[in-house]
């Protein structure tokens, strides 16, 4: 009984569209975007400088970032606790338990998938492809610019990659954010909080709405990693 | 006549392996040079050795136009290309492909729109345009490949092996593209094969490569 009860108080929940449901949802939309975004920025010329540059511990450093890809959460947040509060070296800055903080959290774990993926996908790109454009006249850049341009589908898995687990992380984001209603309380925190309270419904809903996310992540994903093996079997 | 090409004592070996030994040869008038061979002797390596797309370990390629050395590589790999036996095919149309020499130029808009129109035509694609380049069957992709080559009015057209895995028919119409831009007499082609036969059919000069050396 109260299983369903719980389940038709979710939904109710949803499909009226519910203030607090939906503050949530867009605070961890936006966070878990700007991370994403930040991610991405630093991760894609890093995939490249990997892909196309030659440099002493090139192997060495590409295996730290595959590494890096399985970073516990809690472990970065841990560590980025240490950096904030107020005895750390960037206490000064007051940035323990502000979305800020989520989103540096975020930005460490989603980088090291977003830039180890994309630089796998530049890898994947057939070295013919290089000559091609080479013997057509193109310079070094343009020939780089070519070979990402061949990687599109596998960066965009990378970055859907990326998406999915932030969006899906608790730990980090509840130890630098703290949880606090209406300024750092995002899905995963939620439904954490919630369902200690007994407040299920509310969970169930963010619940659902976050399977949907993930859902639609992965059919993306899905999408793109066919597009990108139907290019590289052809 | 634009380009000259002075290929001079060449050497190139692959894990001690020596594929070219002491190899030299040289064009000064535009036509069709095929190099040709028994498989492994050395004709593709000579090839993208003469497009700057590998170094020899010892002996020079040297180019000139009117008489004068061009020494700048930038500068020549923009006047004449190499099509590869495996293309090369980009994962976009064969309209996009085409015009991909164009666009790293910076011609874009009509001019870029009517030449690659005009080299679709020419190679017997048009209707091919707005298909994704990588379903094409191996002869449609020998032709794009040439077509994207030709867009940019090589001066030079390296063909290595064009013909190698395609069919009678595709085939038949590259011969035929060959043919035509012999008579439009801008473009030098210098194309390897391994079968004589076409190599005696096609060339205005048959270069036998053999022991590394061009007999």
């Amino acid at each position: 009984m109260l299983f369903s009860d719980a389940f038709s108080k979710a939904f109710s929940l949803i499909l009226h569209l519910d203030r607090d449901l939906m503050g949530i949802i867009l605070l961890s939309l936006k966070v878990s975007g700007t991370a994403l975004a930040i991610a991405t920025l630093l991760g894609l010329p890093l995939s490249a400088f990997l892909g196309f540059r030659k440099f002493p511990l090139k192997g060495f450093f590409i295996s730290l970032l595959n590494t890096f890809m399985g970073l516990p959460p809690v472990v970065v947040g841990l560590f980025i606790y240490l950096l904030l509060s107020r005895s750390g070296p960037l206490g000064f800055m007051s940035l323990l338990y502000t979305p800020s903080a989520m989103i540096i959290a975020q930005t460490i774990l989603a980088f090291p998938i977003v830039a180890s993926l994309s630089h796998a996908a530049i890898m994947g790109v057939d070295p013919v492809i290089r000559q091609a454009a080479a013997t057509l006249g193109a310079t070094p850049f343009q020939v780089s610019l070519t070979i990402i341009n061949e990687a599109r589908y596998g960066i965009v898995a990378a970055v859907i990659a990326g998406f999915g687990r932030v969006m899906a992380e608790v730990g980090a984001i509840l130890i630098v954010g703290g949880n606090i209603a209406g300024y750092t309380r995002v899905m995963t925190t939620t439904i954490a909080l919630e369902t200690d309270k007994g407040n299920f419904e509310l969970a169930l809903a963010l619940g659902i709405i976050l399977l949907l996310i993930s859902l639609m992540v992965n059919v993306l994903l899905h999408i793109f990693q066919k597009k990108d093996m139907a290019g590289a079997n052809r | 006549m634009s380009l000259s090409l002075q290929a001079v004592k060449i050497d190139k070996s692959y894990n001690g392996n020596g594929v070219l030994q002491g190899c030299s040869w040289s064009f000064s008038e535009n036509g069709i040079y095929v190099l040709t061979g028994p498989n492994g002797c050395g004709k593709s390596t000579l090839l993208r050795i003469c497009a700057l797309l590998e170094r020899p370990d010892r002996g020079a390629v040297s180019f000139f136009d009117k008489g004068q050395a061009v020494q700048n590589n930038s500068t020549l790999m923009r006047r004449m290309t190499l099509v590869l036996p495996s293309v090369g095919l980009f994962n976009a149309s064969v309209n996009r492909n085409v015009s991909y020499g164009l666009r790293i130029r910076g011609i874009s808009g009509k001019e870029a729109v009517d030449r690659t129109e005009s080299i679709l035509e020419f190679v017997g694609l048009t209707h091919k345009k707005d298909q994704n380049a990588l379903t094409l069957s191996s002869g449609e992709s020998q032709r794009v490949g040439i077509a994207r080559a030709l867009v940019i009015n090589p001066e030079v057209l390296f063909l290595d092996e064009p013909t190698a895995s395609i069919d009678e028919e595709n085939t038949a119409i590259i011969e035929n593209i060959i043919r035509q831009l012999k008579q439009h007499g801008r473009t030098t082609v210098i194309m390897t094969t391994h079968e004589r036969v076409q190599a005696e059919r096609l060339a205005d000069k048959v270069l036998l490569l053999e022991g590394g050396m061009i007999g």
